[in-house]
């Protein structure tokens, strides 16, 4: 283990060099460039042994990665906001061809209004695309998270790909301290990438991506579903080994201060760090505050939400996004789906905040848990759908 | 065709073993049906080059045939068929099956 200063791209490109994957095909675009571009870097300087293939567009470099995957690549790319919208269709064949393309993603606010800072309407977009889809707190999880996502990704049970986001700026470029694993135990625990079929084994040809029409869609896509169901314990197995040989232990879902908790919010990526030290400040104050992160959004951890909130007396859901759906956004409304199921539904209300990189502040943070005191008190919700830090 | 398989039972990730479209038979799409006249065929093979279905049989470098479990009816090979030739004419298809 060596501890560093990284930001979540550097860390990122690290973790990608020590995979030295076969093909990395990428287009840059703010503020993920930094990930292929300091990786190209190590192509020129012969660290890796990487075919580097800079394309002319996300949609390319996509498209690239899955002609690489199907070959019998371990193939990445890297990508944000518009480079993942470009990519759109080709996400959806990445995932139905069961290609394991693993790929760092910095959230991005979506166009329009063009914006290149934070949230994650980006990722929120692809969220039924078929993708694993894996959020980050820091830069120490990013590169961490990188790294299982091959075992992940590439398990025989799962053959899906997999996306590892962080946030835009906040932790893309922001300079945290890291540990980072030596090489060679890297390299030992991804292991080598084996393929039952490529299209390269040409002694046992066949076609991949046919036309697949009423008699057989279904079939595969049915595939696919149950890969997804397989995830959640090829994750937790790796995030359990990862944890075993490196010190951090990784779940589906991260609690803080939950077990005792009154009071409990949801978040995804770096508000998490933020919302520990208002829980930290609350629990001085005497109040029992807690926090439940989602660390993979992708499979959707419904079971794990609806036990850890059971308890609780009132919830809220922060989302970095506004579905723009008409009611509620993407994270509240499949938490609130999944304690539908639960022995207790506590009351439960949604926060936008923090689009195009608003700042989210502790007294912020703090106000929804006031909020949460008196829906706790009262067991009345008086407005569900909430926004915070926005100019009135 | 036999049952078709489950999804438990079916290659993963859309993958078809090669050399299938071997068995599936696209004669039966044809509404046209190419007829070839042995007497005006001069052999020069501009059909066997422009069928798309591989359907024109040639043995000895001579167009001895088509085969119409693959021929679609398309009817590129009357076209190419040189015009002082018109050794391949188009029938419908209704003229064979009907009987």
């Amino acid at each position: 283990m060596k501890r560093v200063a990284r930001t979540g791209n550097e860390a990122m490109a690290e973790a990608m060099r020590q995979i030295n994957p076969d093909v990395v095909a990428a287009y840059p675009i703010t503020p993920a460039t930094e990930i292929v571009q300091i990786f190209s870097q190590f192509v020129a300087d012969g660290l890796v042994d990487t075919e580097f293939v800079a394309v002319e567009s996300e949609h390319s470099a996509m498209s690239a990665c899955i002609g690489a995957a199907a070959a019998g690549a371990r193939a990445m790319t890297g990508t944000s906001s518009q480079g993942l919208a470009l990519m759109y269709e080709m996400l959806y064949i990445a995932a139905g061809l069961r290609l394991p393309i693993v790929m760092p993603e910095v959230n991005r606010a979506l166009s329009s209004p063009i914006n290149i800072h934070c949230d994650h309407s980006d990722t929120m977009g692809a969220r039924d695309s078929g993708w694993i889809q894996i959020f980050s707190e820091n830069s120490q999880e990013a590169y961490d998270n990188v790294i299982q996502a091959v075992r992940i990704c590439e398990h025989p049970q799962v053959r899906l790909p997999g996306l590892i986001t962080v946030d835009g700026f906040i932790i893309s470029h922001g300079l945290e301290v890291v540990d980072l694993i030596h090489d060679e135990e890297v390299k030992s625990f991804i292991g080598e990438y084996k393929t039952e079929r490529s299209l390269l084994d040409i002694k046992h040809p066949y076609s991949l991506g046919a036309l697949d029409l009423q008699d057989f869609y279904f079939e595969h896509k049915r595939q696919e579903a149950e890969a997804m169901y397989n995830t959640p314990e090829v994750i937790r197995a790796v995030g359990e080994e990862f944890g075993k040989r490196f010190g951090r232990k990784y779940d589906l879902i991260e609690k803080y201060k939950l077990e005792d908790a009154e009071l409990a919010i949801v978040v995804l990526g770096s508000t998490a760090g933020t919302s520990r030290v208002v829980i930290d400040d609350l629990r001085e104050k005497g109040i029992k505050a807690g926090m439940l992160k989602i660390r993979i959004f992708r499979p959707f951890p419904h079971k794990e939400i609806a036990e850890s909130l059971s308890s609780v007396k009132a919830v809220a859901v922060m989302d970095r996004v506004d579905g723009v759906a008409g009611f509620g956004s993407p994270t509240f409304n499949e938490v609130r789906a999944a304690l539908y199921d639960g022995p207790t539904r506590p009351p439960i209300v949604n926060y936008i905040y923090g689009l195009g990189g608003r700042e989210i502040s502790l007294e912020e943070i703090t106000s929804v848990y006031k909020n949460l005191e008196k829906i706790a008190k009262t067991g009345e919700v008086k407005k569900i759908v909430n926004y915070l830090g926005v100019r009135e | 065709m036999s049952k078709k398989p489950g999804w438990k039972e079916l290659a993963s990730g859309d993958l078809l073993e090669a050399g299938t479209a071997k068995e599936f038979e696209t004669g039966d799409w044809r509404t046209l049906r190419p007829i070839k006249d042995d007497e005006k065929c001069i052999n020069c093979l501009n059909c066997w080059i422009w069928c798309p279905d591989s359907a024109i049989i040639v043995k000895d470098e001579k167009m001895i045939g088509i085969d119409y479990r693959y021929c679609k009816g398309c009817g590129i090979c009357a076209r190419v068929c040189p015009p002082k030739v018109q050794a391949i004419k188009m029938v419908d298809e209704r003229e064979f099956r009907e009987k």
